[in-house]
């Protein structure tokens, strides 16, 4: 690999377009419109097409336009084909974009005579090439493509920026925005414009397929990592900026490993989003996979090993202690226990000094016994509290507080002993220990 | 530059003789069936009242005809001598069933929301914003949970958590639909004891529900519907063996006791048919 001042601003452009596609899709991520980024993404070409056509040049201007009344149409369409004709939206969307898209292809195939805007780039971009075209700029000679993406990344944050109020309630709730004096409506295809006009300034550079990556990756993984907007929209911004610059790094790196030569940027890109969303999936601190079975796994070890702390805590209670204590394999055997979680369990609580073994019994350490007492007294209030407070009946108290004495902390156990007035024999009639 | 941008529009100013809301000849279809027919009634400036009907009565159509979401087929709307729509003073809180709780937004984000229409657009919150939702938060009781988020709250809490953005929006008309479903006896009763002070306050309240029993124990007068309007009165007078027949159908039996009438209501299946009727 040899890094390059062009690599520079292939990264840079490639980051300026995904900052500019995140930062709006975090809105259609949250109104459920991921889709929609599809569709007017695959839309905008027969504008792009048409724009082009009638001014016969590859002026920005008309085909902008021409972009941004697809866009438009797509939206219009869309909601009135799901309104009128009471067609479900995913599907009213799948009808719309494709026939647009379609007329699109038909247009661009004939066009593609005499002039040279080329389906193939449209689809898949050509962003190791922007760096070649370039203006001067104060001196400096700047991709046209990185200027397009500044450029569309500055719109995207005046627009949500200035309408982050009316954008967050209209998204989260539709009837308070109009009560409040403006209409859901309009936000929604003013989004709309904002999301095609962004799509084919990023055409020419990562082309319509990554343009959907973009809108919708960054911020479906941004969702994952926070449970604040304005957050939410910091992180999609930041994984679009690694997303381009990991990519377009893969992108000329990792294919030499296996003896090819360079791959495709946008490809790139778009894979290295998937991973970090991947990534993102399964290691996020609170609602990644990897952390959500953990805190699982160790919430079921907790309640097994509160489990065999009150067998054997119960088993001395009613004098049928053996010495040295009790049977290992029928403990495990009357909790229903599997043997790996059993032994796993065990082997904490010995660790912990909670439990010590002799052989193949065990029994309770002063310290097991000290824990014991205190979990059978959190079991017992609650069966005092359900049966006496709550009027449950008898028969029934026992299950319930079984379940209930395992998530009892202070408070709720001082909150019990004032309810309960701390009885000295639970419903039963077996003694409440004192801690 | 005007506060208002030519799409958003300026909350109507209201008059001072006009009743809080007056609607009559209200007709409303959804394609070829008809969601309400004909209804009028008007409520007094601080009254509050109980919308009960059974389940299709039409209650979350009248609210959002009230709130201008839905525009009616025939018939007027006036509130505070003025037609719906843009009015700020309208607080509409949908069923809870309806709203997104896996939104990205804190308990006092949400509340912030109310202020929208008073900031006006393109404009951030302010001090005083800012001060008024904390205080609304304060009123529902929920200031120390102001920085969850809205899927860590309890169903009362939520019910709550929009009553205060329509304390912080400085709503004088609240429409809330089925705000007690699946909430317990004391979060019912919390709700309850706010809305009564509220009341006091001179907020008019219209409550959608199907339990005629809080009904006709919380709210001063009740308005029956089912698609058509049935009555509207004190429950004491309003509620007679034909009128609750009339709304609820087969669903619903009455018995005269010595101290009142006895509604048993059955909200499940066929009612009173049997199963293979």
């Amino acid at each position: 690999m040899i890094w390059t001042g062009l690599d520079i601003w292939i990264v840079v452009t490639g980051a300026l377009h995904a900052m500019a596609c995140a930062l709006l899709g975090n809105f259609l991520v949250l109104r459920r419109l991921s889709m929609m980024g599809d569709a007017i993404s695959h839309a905008v070409l027969p504008g792009l097409a048409v724009g082009f056509l009638l001014t016969g040049s590859r002026e920005n201007i008309p085909m902008f336009v021409g972009a941004a009344v697809a866009g438009v149409l797509t939206a219009l369409f869309t909601q009135s084909i799901n309104r009128i004709g009471r067609v479900d939206e995913s599907a009213s969307m799948g009808v719309v974009f494709t026939s647009l898209f379609a007329v699109g292809l038909i247009l661009i195939v004939q066009a593609a005579d005499s002039v040279d805007l080329d389906p193939g780039c449209v689809l898949y971009g050509a962003i190791e090439l922007t760096p070649l075209d370039t203006i001067k700029v104060a001196g400096l000679d700047i991709p046209r493509a990185a200027i397009t993406g500044m450029v569309s990344l500055g719109l995207n944050l005046a627009f949500v920026l200035l309408l982050y109020k009316e954008l967050k309630i209209s998204s989260f709730d539709p009837a308070l925005a109009t009560s409040a004096g403006f209409h859901a409506d309009l936000i929604h295809y003013l989004l709309m414009i904002a999301v095609a006009a962004t799509t084919v300034a990023a055409f020419e550079s990562v082309g319509s397929i990554l343009v959907i990556a973009m809108l919708i990756v960054p911020p479906a993984a941004a969702y994952l990592l926070t449970g604040r907007l304005g957050i939410m929209i910091v992180w999609s911004l930041v994984i679009a900026i690694l997303a381009a610059a990991g990519g377009h790094v893969a992108a000329i790196t990792v294919p030499g490993w296996f003896g090819y030569v360079d791959t495709t940027t946008a490809g790139g890109i778009g894979v290295v989003a998937g991973l970090l969303f991947a990534a993102v999936f399964l290691f996020a601190p609170r609602n990644g996979l990897v952390s959500r079975m953990v805190h699982r796994g160790l919430l079921s070890l907790r309640i097994l090993e509160e489990d065999i702390l009150g067998l054997l805590y119960r088993a001395r209670e009613s004098g049928s202690m053996p010495e040295p204590g009790l049977d290992r394999e029928s403990v495990r055997s009357s909790l229903l226990a599997a043997r790996p979680a059993f032994r796993f369990a065990l082997g904490h609580l010995a660790m912990t000094r909670h439990v010590e073994r002799t052989g193949t019994a065990m029994r309770l350490t002063e310290e097991g016994m000290q824990r014991a007492r205190s979990l059978i007294r959190d079991h017992r209030l609650w069966e005092s509290y359900l049966h006496d407070v709550a009027d449950v009946a008898t028969d029934h108290v026992h299950m319930t507080s079984e379940k209930l004495e395992h998530i009892t902390d202070a408070v709720m156990r001082d909150e019990l002993e004032a309810e309960t007035r701390a009885p000295e024999r639970d419903p039963q009639g077996k003694t409440i220990p004192r801690p | 530059m005007s506060r208002h941008l030519p799409f958003f529009s300026e909350h109507a100013d209201h008059e001072a003789a006009a009743d809080a809301l007056t609607v009559s000849g209200l007709c409303h279809h959804y394609g070829n069936r008809p969601s309400l027919k004909d209804v009028t009634f008007s409520i007094n400036r601080g009254e509050r009242v109980a919308v009960v009907g059974p389940n299709g009565a039409g209650k979350s159509t009248l609210f959002q005809l009230i709130a201008g979401i839905l525009e009616p087929d025939a018939g007027t709307i006036s509130i505070y001598g003025h037609r719906p729509a843009r009015h700020f003073c309208i607080a509409y809180v949908v069923q809870r069933s309806q709203v997104d709780w896996s939104f990205p937004v804190t308990v006092s984000d949400v509340v912030m929301m109310g202020r929208a229409g008073e900031i006006g657009p393109l404009r951030r919150p302010g001090r005083t914003d800012r001060e008024k939702v904390d205080r609304s938060l304060a009123d529902v009781g929920l200031y120390e949970l102001r920085n969850r988020r809205i899927r860590e709250l309890s169903g009362g809490q939520q019910q709550r958590m929009f009553i205060a953005r329509a304390l912080a929006q400085e709503a004088t008309l609240m429409l809330m639909d089925e705000p007690f479903n699946g909430l317990d006896f004391q979060s019912q009763r919390a709700i309850l004891d706010i809305i009564d002070t509220l009341g006091e306050r001179g907020v008019t309240i219209l409550v959608a529900t199907h339990d005629l029993d809080i009904a006709a124990r919380r709210f001063e007068r009740v308005l029956l519907l089912n698609t058509g309007m049935i009555g509207i009165g004190p429950a004491a007078e309003l509620f007679t063996a034909g009128r609750i027949q009339a709304a609820f159908g087969q669903h619903s039996h009455t018995i005269q006791l010595d101290d009142g009438l006895l509604i048993v209501q059955d909200s499940c299946c066929s009612g009173g048919n049997p199963p293979d009727a």
